[in-house]
């Protein structure tokens, strides 16, 4: 008998184009979203070059990073932007990639709309230059964010010339309490495993907490993964998977949908297939996380204080927390829950799925936007947006004091006209507090949507469940 | 793509671990349709003030690190986005080889798309390395030879893929050769076409 195989395996070895003497491989890409800022480089490249794009039919692009997020009628007003999003629409339209325009409905953030639109799917490879595409791992896909010359590559030989990952599985066991999300195990995990603990792996979420999740919340855990260092998350395809899939515009069609689905039965790690790392963790256990420094490892539950650089286990630990502190403005001891924050963010690749909106907006209703508080919701696409105005999520957020917005990165990364001001501190959904991620000198605390909207009411860093019965 | 084969000096030192890449290059300059002319915005933040005058404290506004060639840091540098621009934004600088406990993965594979070295060395040589930076030394590296002279003629052996290593030697491009598999590749898409149709639409 053939030894057991992980998914990862699976999917790697199903896409082998050629095995090289050397070690590395010649691995098969089944989808490629494109997004306006890495990619103008890449297909100058392939101009200079001479080259055609080898598969536009298993391309995708949509400009997501730098768009307005405001009234649109108006276009980009950066000239920047707009020169990139232009260049991105010229570029599609000379090699023939499908292109979804500002205006379309479907437009939204890359990892939203590849999802939505029934493209990701298991079994598949799937790459973006874009580092979160780790996102689309939720379906059981391998999928992972490159640079430019790899889009390019892509493009030019819908191939890349790489080398297999290690495994590595954590299992959740246990099932999330009350007012807990996948976005606060997975800080919990990063945290755990710290930001370089899935180098060189991919990491497979297994364990009877993330079965019972949504795939919306399975997407912010593999999201996130890029945070733990590993290039891809997965999470093993089943019944939740195939209804979220099943009628979206590009899943299999009926005729094809059951050879699909016997093929994505097939996909599942075998028992006793064998990882090179494992880590457990029991989700009952689990309190709302918040990020308190300039890491994605640097978090705590929201019951927590802020650390003492004085009792940091090494000096590279010291000087780094030393430094996040003086970073974020705060102060060892400071109770997480007395953190004032001027700012919240609901939205990003991490969470700006229509499940993140209803629950944010199931917490807001009823409620005010703290005095001094500015607060955004930034839908992930143009269809989420559209789901929720059907819902009247929107009017729920807006006569909280919430802004309501068009669809995009926006404040996850600040590449548009939303952005802290020097000194501001934000309570945000989305995947990075970095120094100066959301704007130079801006203060990010990463956290879920409830928490995000328990934050924005109250004023302060909040323990959600205070403000849920 | 630019071959490496030797490379002789300055190292500037940047004891930090997790340099993430928005601190290498933040996203205002990631509105650019090029890929030249970045190295004026590498650790734009650490480098300049709020009003764009250069920081004297920061290690590459300070002598002799202005030319430095070569950056010796901490582990998992250049963690986060997966952004060309910060090898880009290296490389125009004039750093080609950066030195490190450990990187990132997208980092490290895009450096060797650019005709750069990353290096990864166990922590107690990259502390010797770093206090040689500190000091001013000169240090050469030499991917042939696959180790790194300090300015004493002692030499720290470092691993390096011999893939990438090829490709750096010889300026290799790498999507050329990829498409000398053509026939390997439409071979594949035939066989995938059949199995699982529902692939192609």
């Amino acid at each position: 008998m053939a030894a057991p195989r992980t998914l990862f395996d699976k999917i790697w070895q199903s896409h082998l184009v050629e095995r090289q003497r050397d070690g590395t491989a010649i691995l098969y890409i089944d989808r490629h979203l494109v997004h306006e800022v890495t990619s103008p480089q890449a297909f100058e490249g392939l101009r200079l070059a001479g080259r055609k794009v080898r598969r536009p039919d298993a391309t995708i692009a949509v400009a997501d990073h730098n768009i307005p997020t405001t009234d649109r009628a108006g276009g980009i007003k950066d000239a920047e932007s707009r020169l990139q999003v232009e260049t991105l629409e010229a570029n599609c339209k000379e090699f023939g990639v499908p292109y979804i325009p500002v205006a379309d409905v479907r437009q939204g953030i890359v990892h939203i709309i590849g999802p939505e639109q029934g493209m990701s799917q298991p079994g598949m490879t799937i790459v973006c230059g874009d580092s979160h595409t780790s996102t689309h791992g939720a379906f059981g896909a391998l999928a992972f964010g490159i640079g430019t010359s790899e889009v390019e590559h892509v493009l030019a030989t819908q191939t890349l010339v790489t080398r297999p990952s290690k495994n590595m599985r954590v299992n959740v066991s246990g099932r999330l309490p009350l007012g807990c999300t996948s976005k606060d195990l997975v800080l919990a995990i990063i945290g755990k495993i710290g930001t370089a603990g899935g180098t060189g792996h991919v990491i497979e979420y297994a364990g009877e907490a993330v079965r019972a999740l949504s795939m919306e919340a399975r997407m912010t855990m593999c999201n996130m993964t890029i945070e733990g260092g590993a290039r891809a998350g997965l999470i093993a395809p089943d019944e939740t998977t195939f209804a979220y899939l099943e009628g979206r515009p590009m899943a299999p069609k009926a005729g094809q949908w059951e050879q699909a689905l016997a093929y994505w039965k097939t996909l599942p790690s075998d028992t006793g297939a064998v990882y090179d790392k494992e880590v457990t963790l029991d989700a009952a256990a689990i309190a709302p996380h918040v990020s308190w420094g300039t890491s994605p490892q640097q978090v705590l539950p929201i019951t927590g204080v802020i650390p003492d650089p004085k009792e940091a286990p090494d000096e590279g630990t010291r000087e780094a927390w030393t430094r996040a502190l003086a970073y974020m403005g705060l102060e060892p001891g400071t109770p997480l829950s007395e953190i004032k924050v001027d700012t919240v963010f609901i939205g990003s690749c991490t969470n700006g799925r229509i499940e993140d909106l209803r629950a944010a907006a199931a917490l807001v209703k009823g409620r005010r936007v703290a005095q001094g508080v500015r607060a955004l919701v930034v839908p992930g696409s143009g269809l989420v947006k559209e789901q929720a105005e059907s819902e009247g999520l929107d009017s729920v957020f807006q006569a909280a004091g919430f802004e309501w917005r068009e669809p995009g990165c926006s404040m996850c990364l600040a590449m548009n006209a939303d952005r802290l001001e020097p000194g501001q501190r934000c309570a945000s959904t989305s995947n990075r507090n970095f120094e100066g991620r959301q704007g130079r000198g801006g203060r990010t605390h990463l956290v879920s949507p409830v928490m995000a909207a328990a934050a924005a009411v109250k004023g302060k860093l909040t323990d959600v469940r205070e403000l849920i019965s | 793509m630019q071959k490496f084969t030797t490379l002789k000096g300055r190292a500037a030192p940047l004891p930090m671990v997790n340099v993430d890449t928005d601190m290498i290059i933040p996203k205002n300059f990631l509105k650019t349709i090029k890929r030249s002319g970045l190295g004026k915005a590498l650790f734009f933040e650490k480098r300049y003030d709020d009003q764009g005058r250069e920081r004297p404290d920061f290690v590459l506004n300070r002598a002799p690190y202005r030319e430095a060639k070569i950056l010796v840091t901490g582990e998992n540098f250049g963690c986060g986005s997966s952004r060309e621009h910060a090898p880009w934004a290296l490389a125009d600088f004039g750093i080609r080889s950066v030195i490190a406990p450990s990187f990132a993965d997208i980092f490290y594979n895009n450096c060797f798309k650019n005709g750069m070295l990353p290096i990864k060395l166990p922590p107690q040589e990259v502390e010797l390395l770093m206090e040689d930076a500190k000091r001013g030394a000169e240090l050469t590296v030499d991917l042939p030879k696959e180790c790194i002279r300090r300015a004493d003629g002692s030499e720290i052996a470092f691993e390096i893929d011999p893939f990438l290593k090829t490709c750096l030697l010889e300026g290799l491009d790498e999507i050329g050769l990829s498409l000398q598999k053509a026939p390997f590749i439409a071979n594949f898409e035939a066989k995938q076409r059949a199995s699982q149709p529902w692939l192609w639409r």
